[in-house]
């Protein structure tokens, strides 16, 4: 038991039960690969490699760039976690809504209305109404850790608990 | 206070503070021949760690097995053990092996399981998202395989990210009407999910004890009242999730959770109103069927639309006839002579696989128990195929099962809230059945055999 452990590197348990899900996996396949075999195959593919590789550091670059541009930790306005994410929460919020729900949001499905009867352009504004309301949110609550900042330091003039 | 101080173990700091986020020189070292993700120190983030990592991992240890089973119950309920015409998969084998006659009690059954399926799909896109993120330098991990376990190990990871992925991705495209995928979006999310489903179950029988022990590591209560300022890497361990070199923290792990709630509490907030109906449905701003279409009696939601599934005219005017046919049984009927038929009343929901639905509208018509008798089964119903009037497209025709002809809320429906169908809503004559998924409460219906499937 222990020289396959050692050799294997895991238990011969998790050899057993990786080997009963990749058959599995193999049943359910076939199945799914039956037709555009290529396609699917570079569409299960594709969706872990587009966003490992693509995606994901898209998103962190964006968010390195927005720190770069709001740098500081919010000293000034005594709010203590930096102000940066006063911008990056409702932003990220606003994305997340946009990627989920892209295809209605930039009109990319031409047969909406035909289909279900619905007007296709009511999407667009709602989304720019709610990324404004997520803002505007935003900014009442650094508004309010600025008040509160401010009474803190006028109210007891101890020295800032951090430094360097 | 600051990060690097309170661990015990932490390396020496760089000799030029790298504020770049990892990008420094590729200095000589024991990690110089790897490519820059592939060196732990590339990766900053102070909350990534196992602790953060489970607490993801235990929602969607709740949330995916709850997807998987309201998704293999949505398939249940098209019958599709009962007649070809019914089965998106046809080659499904074994995969089928749970399928069981669909009720029609309670009426709202397959409003609630479709959705939230489609609902908590939506919602859980923020946490799957958090989820990768925070489990992205094992993807770069060095040496890419350490054992033949590994190996296997990463071969799964594959199946269960790639999986995971595609499922919600087809399933937030299909649930837009965005056909772009490679093939039926019932064959690539069923078989897919089984595909994902295997990968799952291995993925959490060997971290929930690498979960469970993470998430005894921190009190949740004293992370939420930890702030940015006070926000410190977990202790290195074997997980490799805890970077090495952190960055000052600038969110804390209240803030990145919090985060991740708002966006799933605002991605519930615009798509729920549309599976849950009524005066809520306004909510529904982001989601497909979050509009009234039109009012009056036949202002509710509409699947397809009778122009998108080519009815002319002339097939459903004055030339329409309905067909009622059972063993040595043939009657042809106009529509005054149907709604010269005993009329019956039900009150039941439209919902559809793509989860939204509506509140119960009031339908009547013929008992399609009644009709039934009227073709040679006055006692114990049998099944019907029931054919539209549609030209080609998957769900022109259908085969409901016998408890659904049996239930006398089933109608071949002809009004509905007071008012004639419209064409839309499937005039002349439709089918509604309590619990039915919407695409087999057959619109636009000329031919109903009973005793057909078997």
């Amino acid at each position: 038991m222990k020289a396959v452990r050692e050799r294997y590197g895991a238990s011969p348990l998790h050899l057993l039960l990786v080997l009963c899900s990749f058959a599995l996996a193999l049943y359910a396949g076939v199945r799914l690969l039956k037709g555009d075999t290529v396609g699917v195959a570079v569409w299960f593919v594709a969706a872990a490699l587009v966003h490992d590789l693509v995606l994901l550091p898209l998103y962190t670059v964006t968010d390195r760039a927005l720190q770069l541009l709001l740098p500081g930790r919010g000293r000034r306005t005594g709010t203590g976690s930096g102000w940066v994410n006063y911008v990056r929460v409702p932003g990220l919020v606003s994305l997340l809504l946009l990627v989920v729900w892209y295809p209605l949001i930039l009109r990319r499905v031409p047969g909406f209305q035909l289909t279900t009867g619905l007007a296709p352009d009511t999407f667009l504004g709602h989304w720019l109404l709610i990324t404004a309301a997520l803002f505007a949110g935003s900014a009442l609550c650094l508004l309010g850790a600025m008040v509160r900042g401010t009474r803190q330091r006028k109210g007891q003039s101890r020295p800032e608990a951090r430094k360097g | 206070m600051d990060p690097d101080d309170s661990r015990p173990d932490a390396p020496p700091p760089p000799p030029v503070p790298d504020r770049s986020g990892g990008r420094g020189s590729a200095a000589a070292g024991p990690g110089s021949e790897r490519t820059e993700p592939a060196r732990p120190e590339f990766w900053r983030s102070p909350i990534r760690g196992p602790w953060l990592t489970s607490v993801l991992g235990a929602v969607l240890l709740v949330g995916v097995p709850v997807m998987f089973v309201t998704g293999l119950l949505s398939y249940a309920a098209y019958n599709p053990d009962l007649a070809a015409v019914n089965d998106q998969t046809p080659d499904k084998g074994w995969l089928g092996f749970y399928l069981f006659s669909w009720p029609t009690d309670p009426s709202w059954l397959y409003r609630l399981t479709q959705g939230v399926h489609v609902t908590l799909g939506v919602v859980l896109v923020p946490v799957l998202l958090a989820k990768l993120w925070s489990v992205i330098p094992r993807l770069f991990s060095w040496p890419p395989v350490r054992s033949p376990a590994h190996a296997l190990d990463r071969l799964s990871l594959l199946l269960l990210v790639g999986g995971a992925l595609f499922e919600f991705v087809t399933g937030l495209l299909n649930i837009q009407l965005h056909y772009l995928f490679p093939g039926s979006f019932y064959t690539l999310h069923f078989y897919g999910a089984w595909v994902f489903i295997g990968a799952f179950v291995v993925h959490t029988a060997f971290r929930i004890p690498v979960m469970v022990r993470a998430l005894r590591s921190r009190r949740l209560r004293t992370e939420m009242r930890t702030s940015t300022a006070a926000t410190l890497p977990e202790p290195p361990d074997a997980t490799g999730l805890v970077p090495p070199r952190p960055a000052p923290a600038t969110i804390s792990r209240r803030g990145a959770l919090g985060t991740v709630g708002l966006g799933s509490l605002v991605l519930f907030a615009v798509t729920a109103g549309q599976s849950i109906g009524g005066s809520l449905r306004r909510t529904a701003l982001l989601a497909p069927h979050g509009q009234q279409p039109g009012s009056g009696p036949n202002g509710f939601q509409i699947n397809k639309t009778a122009a998108s599934v080519g009815i002319r005219a002339s097939d459903i005017g004055p030339q329409w006839r309905l067909v009622v046919r059972g063993p040595g049984h043939e009657r042809v009927l106009t529509r005054e002579q149907v709604l010269a038929l005993p009329q019956h009343e039900a009150a039941l929901p439209i919902a559809c696989v793509e989860g939204w639905s509506t509140a119960d509208q009031h339908w009547s018509g013929v008992r399609l128990r009644d009709l039934a008798a009227m073709a040679g089964f006055p006692g114990q119903a049998p099944e019907v195929f029931v054919e539209s009037v549609e030209r080609g497209g998957s769900f022109g025709s259908t085969v409901l099962r016998a408890n659904q002809v049996q239930d006398p809320r089933s109608l071949l429906a002809l009004r509905v809230n007071g008012a004639d169908l419209s064409p839309d809503h499937g005039y002349p004559a439709r089918v509604i059945v309590p619990a039915n998924p919407g695409v087999h409460n057959t619109k636009w219906v000329t031919r109903l055999t009973f005793g057909a499937a078997s």
